[in-house]
């Protein structure tokens, strides 16, 4: 009997809570008032408009886009070898290395983005996008092992045995019949480092100078100096982004398989 | 042998300090089926993947068609393996799996078409050549990954207990399209089984091997009737094994004198149940246990030498347990054995 009472209840405060500010956001984007409130004062798209007119919010976005797209397939490139290596052959150190792999996930970014910047930038005048790139790679290279991995791991190795005795090479036989078979893996973690390397904050924030800004480095930047509802109708453009994604995935490659 | 068509010439594989494979020879003449047999362990598999060359050898030298191929990597041996997960490609369809060693070998067009047809019709899957292998029972599976071997023609098909994953059926089915692909094409087989009836209903020549080295090579039958040590001869059915010591039947406690003079050179000796006579000689033993088995009735009997197995006619009188009754081991039955351990 309570169960049947509890259970609801919980749900439904556990959606609120996950829902809630994303609902709040989406209601304060949609004002016709001049400051970022809730409730709104009046409906109106105009917000979601002004955010089109603001060049930063562009060159940010596209510098967001460089760095998620391809900070991404950079750790994929090295990711997908390191984690066919470490499922495949007993490595020296094999655990070790994954641990080391795994260390962004753990460690918190702040200090990734500090040490960045006092040993990379600071001393050797390090190119700061050059540098922002790195971080993101390395961010997202947790992610690129870990999934991969899981994919390769459901594989067996056999099959490459039969695509070599039948006169592939060795690589040959990764190209023909392992990628095929992880592609779904691949695209998940190409998925999942996009998303965090498009939301990553703390990183970001250490490795910024003139003209070099991401997104969420750029609207904190704004929300500073302008405190109006462009910045709710932003972040909310942004949620439909990754929803797009995900569902896209999710419908044409069952996506939740892979995470 | 001059008609040595694949020769393991002091083949040794070892694992870090282990030794899985230890001075093997073994010589294989063009168009035999050769069972590798014995259990998990005994090195049959290891011996298999190196003449595939997935595994390179320590030391030794493998010799295929006349050409050394110690060296030369496994995708231009043109040796087939079947594997006993099939390993089919899950992403392709029937006709892709069978095309894919085809394709690599740069056959295209017409001549592709011919051969892989051929090949999935061979084997009665023409209607599944579009299909994914998931979408294949087990028994189909591994008729495409067969044909996908054979269209390579290979020089040497090897298997990988290519009867083990099938229901009783389809063994029977698999053995018989296993005999009709050799005797069309005529290739050589080496299937590894640890099953030693598949081994004796299906091999040419079996080689028993135990601990990294071959225990005895031999047609079924000679495997089955003459087995030349111990652990051979429990193998195939010869629960009775005794060593053979100053001509007396010895065992880690006692010995026994024989009822004549024993075999020359013989180390030991074996009696299937079958052979045990019950009933009459000049040991005794009393029944333990006894068990009904159609034809057949089995007895357990404990005897100075320890356990003996016997098998009579299920129509003779039976003994009770308990029970102690004569009996003979027939000297001109036993399977003189040229080593004991």
């Amino acid at each position: 009997m309570t169960a049947r009472i509890l259970s609801p209840l919980v749900l439904g405060l556990l959606l609120i809570f996950l829902i809630g500010p994303f609902l709040i956001i989406i209601a304060a984007s949609l004002s016709a008032g001049d400051t970022l409130a809730f409730p709104p004062q009046g409906l109106s798209l105009k917000w979601v408009a002004k955010v089109f007119t603001i060049d930063s919010f562009r060159e940010s976005f596209a510098m967001s886009m460089f760095l998620a797209v391809f900070g991404t397939l950079t750790a994929l490139v090295l990711g997908i070898p390191a984690a066919y290596a470490l499922s495949r052959y007993k490595l020296p150190f094999g655990e070790t290395v994954r641990t080391i792999v795994s260390l962004p996930i753990i460690v918190p970014g702040i200090i990734v983005g500090l040490a960045l910047l006092r040993y990379l930038v600071v001393p050797f005048g390090f190119n700061i996008t050059l540098a922002l790139f790195m971080a993101h790679t390395a961010l997202v290279l947790p992610y690129a092992v870990r999934v991969v991995s899981a994919s390769l791991n459901n594989l067996r190795s056999d099959m490459e045995e039969a695509a070599v005795l039948l006169g592939s090479s060795r690589v040959g036989a990764f190209f023909r019949v392992v990628m095929p078979n992880i592609r779904g893996g691949i695209l998940a973690a190409f998925i999942l480092g996009f998303v965090t390397s498009f939301n990553q904050v703390p990183v970001s924030l250490f490795l910024s100078g003139p003209g070099v800004r991401t997104l969420p480095i750029d609207m904190l930047g704004y929300m500073e100096t302008t405190y109006d509802p462009s910045i709710a109708a932003l972040s909310s453009l942004l949620a439909f982004l990754s929803i797009g994604i995900v569902f896209l995935a999710e419908r044409f490659l069952g996506f939740s398989r892979y995470v | 042998m001059s008609d040595a068509y694949l020769k393991l010439d002091k083949l040794t594989l070892a694992y870090g300090d282990t030794v899985a494979v230890k001075d093997l020879d073994l010589t294989i003449r063009k168009g035999e089926l050769v069972a590798l047999l014995g259990p998990s362990g005994c090195g049959k598999t290891t011996t298999m993947r190196s003449i595939a060359g997935l595994l390179n050898p320590s030391s030794g030298r493998i010799t295929l068609d006349g050409s050394d191929i110690t060296r030369v990597s496994a995708n231009k041996r043109n040796v087939g393996l079947v594997f006993q997960s099939y390993a089919l490609f899950p992403h392709l369809t029937v006709y892709e799996n069978v095309a894919f060693g085809l394709r690599l070998k740069g056959i295209g067009g017409k001549d592709l078409d011919g051969k892989v047809s051929a090949g999935i019709k061979s084997v009665g899957l023409a209607k599944f050549a579009d299909r994914k292998p998931a979408e294949l029972s087990g028994g189909q599976q591994q008729r495409v990954a067969l044909v996908r071997s054979m269209v390579m023609e290979p020089k040497v098909l090897l298997l990988d207990e290519p009867l083990s994953n099938l229901d009783a059926r389809l063994r029977l089915e698999m053995r018989a399209e296993l005999q009709r692909v050799q005797k069309e094409t005529g290739v050589t087989m080496i299937f590894v089984t640890h099953d030693q009836i598949e081994a004796l209903a299906l091999a040419d020549r079996i080689v028993v091997m135990l601990n990294g080295g071959i225990e005895q090579v031999g047609t079924p039958e000679e495997i089955y009737n003459k087995p030349v040590s111990a652990f051979v001869a429990d193998f195939v059915g010869f629960e009775n094994v005794f060593a053979l010591e100053n001509g007396k039947l010895a065992t880690s406690t006692t010995s026994v004198e024989l009822s004549g003079p024993a075999p020359q050179a013989a180390k030991g000796l074996a009696w299937r149940p079958r052979m045990v006579n019950l009933g009459s000689g000049p040991y005794q033993g009393t029944v333990r246990g006894t068990s009904f088995a159609g034809n057949t009735r089995e007895y357990l009997l404990d005897t100075p030498l320890g356990p003996i197995k016997a098998e009579v006619d299920a129509e003779l009188p039976t003994h009770a347990i308990g029970s102690t009754l004569p009996f003979d081991l027939p000297l001109a039955a036993a399977a003189p054995l040229s080593r004991y351990r």
